[in-house]
């Protein structure tokens, strides 16, 4: 075998002791993330910290807290944008909604939220439907971080312009600058937008269920998984759920594969929106 | 010719030009082809599922938009979808990542070609094809210090050379063909014969 291919072998050996040893220290668990990406993320931090290879990376997370937080963030998934797959947020309003309008109260959770320009799409999507006054929002993530920028709701300016685009093509009811100020650089989304959301911190893989939820979202998260670690992530969505729940996965992932897909009815399968059979 | 008897897997990068290059390759393989095929092409975010439903009439194989976590099939081309990186897995299954543009493009082809190559090492077929950037150079460079075999469009017949001389550029290219060998060429390090 070639050598180098060797040496890519032993190297993935160094990455997993590496992962193992950020759980047993910090107890954030990436040893069921999917691996190719793992290594990818963690190369970035390699290559830009100038460290000779993944044992040495080992030792400085382990006695580098400060080191520790810049591979936690790379190891976050924070790319994505508001009303990110418009046809999903038309979907949604069309097909869930008229279901969740039976309700008295609801609850939704954003599984992953990141830097939250998902949870605002939807904080939009429930308020133009007549359903903020009756809508808890929980969004989640891991990263107390991420977390804290999610909260602030502000981003850059640049990003904007696809944002309103997205806005309309998800059957939008008004302007989407109705819903930012902007300064020279950056859009600050109207506070209003999260007086129903709640932000708090929850890791998928080592924490449970914490409330019963009426529709959940967790979009282009489950990819980052490997196949063990999704399949117990979905076990927790559908204990999660209330009979008749519905679950949003992202536009590539798919329940098509997973033991629980007997357990959840197909609402649509372009937007993957599922519903817990009752 | 070809280096190794045992390739395992072909990957394919290609941007501006690709459909019809795209075509004249895959219409010239044989039925018999037994390696799978993981193409990236570059297209718009909202390109939907076009390329599978485009290349599914015109080609003796099975052509699939790659699903996460899906295992590799043998005598498949799979397309990364629009708007997602396309990562193979060590276990020898596709994988799927929003992260940011690389090379100002997602899916690209570096992810794609450097994944691959970590996984199949020596037992891997990339091919760099006409496009109007410089993604897939770095990313040949990697299958190419692997040991995997490294093959170029000929700039010549590329619609856009650009793509073609920046791979040429970066790395050692074990061969650069004409757009209409390509195909040929593929056919005896893939094809099942049974002898």
């Amino acid at each position: 075998m070639n050598v180098e291919k060797l040496h890519i072998d032993d190297e993935n050996l160094e990455i997993q002791l590496l992962l193992e040893a950020i759980y047993r220290k910090y107890g954030y668990d990436f040893r069921d993330y999917a691996c190719a990406h793992t290594k990818r993320r963690l190369r970035h931090r390699k290559e830009i910290s100038g460290i000779a290879n993944y044992a040495e990376m080992q030792h400085r997370v382990i006695h580098d807290a400060m080191f520790f937080r810049s591979v936690l963030l790379d190891l976050s998934i924070n790319v994505t944008e508001m009303f990110r797959d418009p046809w999903f947020y038309r979907k949604f309003r069309e097909t869930v909604v008229p279901h969740l309008e039976t309700y008295p109260h609801i609850k939704v959770w954003h599984a992953g939220c990141s830097a939250g320009q998902e949870v605002y799409s939807m904080a939009i999507v429930l308020e133009e439907e007549g359903m903020k006054a009756r809508a808890q929002i929980y969004a989640t993530d891991f990263n107390e971080e991420v977390l804290s920028a999610a909260k602030q709701g502000i981003y850059p300016l640049e990003d904007i312009r696809e944002y309103s685009k997205n806005y309309i093509q998800s059957g939008g009811r008004l302007s989407f600058a109705d819903y930012y100020t902007a300064d020279d650089r950056y859009a600050i989304l109207e506070k209003t937008l999260r007086e129903k959301v709640l932000f708090t911190a929850h890791n998928l893989v080592t924490d449970g269920v914490f409330a019963e939820m009426h529709a959940i979202c967790c979009r282009n998260v489950l990819i980052y998984f490997n196949k063990d670690l999704q399949e117990r992530v979905l076990q927790l969505f559908y204990d999660s759920l209330c009979p008749g729940g519905f679950l949003c996965l992202g536009s590539k992932e798919s329940l098509k594969f997973s033991q629980l897909a007997d357990f959840f009815e197909e609402v649509a399968p372009k937007e993957k929106i599922y519903r817990k059979r009752r | 010719m070809a280096k190794s008897a045992t390739y395992q897997a072909v990957v394919i990068g290609v941007s501006a030009g690709g459909i019809a290059a795209l075509e004249r390759i895959f219409s010239a393989l044989c039925a018999t082809f037994s390696l799978p095929i993981m193409v990236v092409q570059h297209i718009a975010p909202s390109g939907g599922n076009y390329l599978e439903n485009h290349f599914s009439s015109c080609c003796s194989l099975p052509v699939r938009e790659a699903l996460d976590k899906e295992p590799i099939r043998p005598g498949t081309i799979y397309f990364a979808p629009p708007n997602y990186h396309l990562l193979i897995e060590q276990h020898k299954a596709m994988a799927l990542s929003t992260e940011g543009r690389v090379n100002y493009s997602r899916p690209s082809i570096d992810v794609l070609f450097t994944t691959a190559a970590e996984t199949y090492g020596e037992a891997l077929v990339a091919i760099v094809l006409t496009g109007a950037n410089h993604d897939g150079a770095a990313g040949l460079a990697t299958v190419a210090r692997l040991g995997g075999l490294t093959i170029v469009q000929e700039p010549a017949t590329a619609e856009v050379d650009i793509m073609p001389k920046a791979a040429l550029a970066a790395t050692r290219v074990d061969h650069v063909l004409p757009l209409d060998k390509i195909g040929e060429f593929l056919n005896t390090v893939g094809s099942n014969t049974k002898s």
